[in-house]
């Protein structure tokens, strides 16, 4: 336990809600990027999982609004210390687009058009734990939030759910993505502070 | 795998006010591993009750032994900077850990043009850029565009005052948003590609820019950029916050 500031005195009651240690609760959508917003024509716009034995699988836009779409309503927790409750996305579930894979790979990194990238087990997106999301409260997904759309892992921290996502390649080994690189947790669970490399 | 991030117990030496709601803080933190400029520290406080919050702070300076220095901006009715800016006291502890973050960061060793993008605190990373090119004895070539809401908002504007005119290849422009000093030539306005290009260098010159200060400020002049023709390869940014200028 930390020890006592003196004279601080709690200002924010969150205290009804149960949020992972170290967070705060936010009303506002607080963006964090490590560079520019990236603009990309929906014409040109194409997400591709590719395996391990170099075997892709592809959906065009088009494709992908085709494609049943599901409405999770999730909590979301940034490692800058913001959490924001009960946000309601629309996307598509990987388990439909990860259904006619073939693969026997534990990782996956996620990349993003502009460059990001970001690792994570495979399993954390299966099982209806992870989606390709494109819009937001209702509305199409803004680009600083990473529209056209985004990959959504909520129980990992946020930077996990890479923006402007463009597609996986699926891998037998973890390799590490943009942020893990540079000192920050491989796995980042939110509910275990896994905040910083060694956590 | 890496060492996991300790919490230290770092004690406040001394405080310089920067602006009538900025603060400096000059924290000595027992084992400081040290720090590159650009990096962050998490603060935690702790009531009597057990709770206790975090927040993040840019790294002021470069490295200096055990001393550490953080900058902080009152924010009106916020939990943190409020405490560290009216409560907080010389001798008293805090907690902090770090460093954080290795990619909005600037190596001394670098030599190729630099361009800094702050919107008000957001000055704090690129300062600990600017004094680590000073200790360096760096001449990669600086330019600094601070958007400030009044003169009176203005950081470190003293030491960036004798910077200029001692550190060769050290440019700074500052730009006001709400009120301008009488005289100046440009009226009180948001930051815009005109600004960029008058005090930034041109794309060709391939500056790595760094842009900091709060979401909507760091958004705006990160496209900007882009579309003046910078490479968003180049670009790094660091968001502060929700609000703000
Ligand atoms: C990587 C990083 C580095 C940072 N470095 C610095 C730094 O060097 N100096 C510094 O002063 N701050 C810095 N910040 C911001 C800092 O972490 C806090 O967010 C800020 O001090 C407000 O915290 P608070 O507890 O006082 O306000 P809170 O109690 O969290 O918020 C109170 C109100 O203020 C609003 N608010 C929150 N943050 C800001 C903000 N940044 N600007 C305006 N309004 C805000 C909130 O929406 C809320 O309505 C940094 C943030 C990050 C992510």
């Amino acid at each position: 336990m930390g020890i006592v500031s003196p004279g601080f005195r709690r200002r924010r009651r969150d205290d009804d809600v149960q949020l992972p240690p170290g967070q705060y609760l936010t009303e506002d959508f607080p963006v964090l990027s490590a560079g520019p917003t990236p603009n990309i024509p929906l014409d040109r716009w194409e997400f591709v999982i590719a395996s391990e034995t170099g075997q892709e699988y592809r959906w065009t836009w088009d494709e992908l609004q085709e494609l049943p779409a599901e409405e999770p309503t999730v909590d979301i927790h940034c490692v800058t210390k913001w959490s924001k409750l009960g946000t309601s996305w629309r996307g598509v579930s990987l388990d439909l687009l990860m259904e006619d894979v073939e693969t026997t790979a534990d990782y996956a990194l996620a990349h993003s058009y502009g460059g990001y990238t970001t690792n994570l087990p495979l399993e954390d997106l299966l099982d209806g734990k992870a989606w390709i999301v494109y819009e937001y409260e209702g509305s199409e997904l803004a680009p600083q939030h990473g529209g056209p759309a985004r990959l959504l892992v909520p129980h990992l921290y946020f930077w996990k759910s890479a923006k402007w996502v463009r597609g996986l390649q699926l891998q037998e080994f973890d390799e590490l993505g943009f942020w893990e690189s540079v000192g920050y947790h491989d796995y980042g669970d939110p509910w275990r502070e896994q905040r910083y490399a060694g956590d | 795998m890496s060492p996991r991030l300790e919490w230290r117990v770092a004690t406040l030496a001394g405080v310089r006010q920067e602006t009538p709601t900025a603060l400096t803080l000059l924290l000595d933190v027992p084992g400081w591993p040290g720090h590159v400029p650009g990096q962050h520290v998490d603060v935690r406080l702790t009531d009597e009750d057990g709770y206790s919050t975090q927040r993040s702070y840019s790294l002021a300076a470069p490295a200096d032994g055990d001393r550490v220095e953080l900058t902080v901006q009152r924010v009106k009715g916020g939990e943190v900077s409020e405490y560290l800016t009216d409560t907080f006291s010389v001798g008293d502890p805090v907690e902090l850990r770090g460093p954080v973050g290795g990619w909005f960061v600037w190596h001394p060793s670098r030599t190729a043009p630099v361009l800094l993008v702050a919107g008000g605190s957001g000055i704090v990373p690129l300062m600990a850029m600017i004094r680590a090119r000073r200790q360096a004895r760096s001449r990669a070539p600086f330019r600094l565009i601070h958007s400030v809401r009044s003169p009176s908002d203005q950081y470190y504007a003293s030491e960036l005052r004798r910077a200029t005119r001692d550190e060769g290849g050290l440019d700074i422009a500052t730009v006001y948003t709400r009120s301008a000093p009488t005289g100046s030539a440009r009226p009180p306005r948001r930051i815009g590609p005109a600004d960029l290009e008058l005090y930034g260098w041109p794309p060709q010159f391939e500056p790595t820019c760094y842009v900091c200060g709060p979401t909507g400020f760091v958004e705006k002049v990160a496209n900007t950029l882009v579309g003046l023709g910078h490479d968003p390869r180049r670009i790094r940014t660091e968001r502060f916050g929700p609000t703000g200028d």
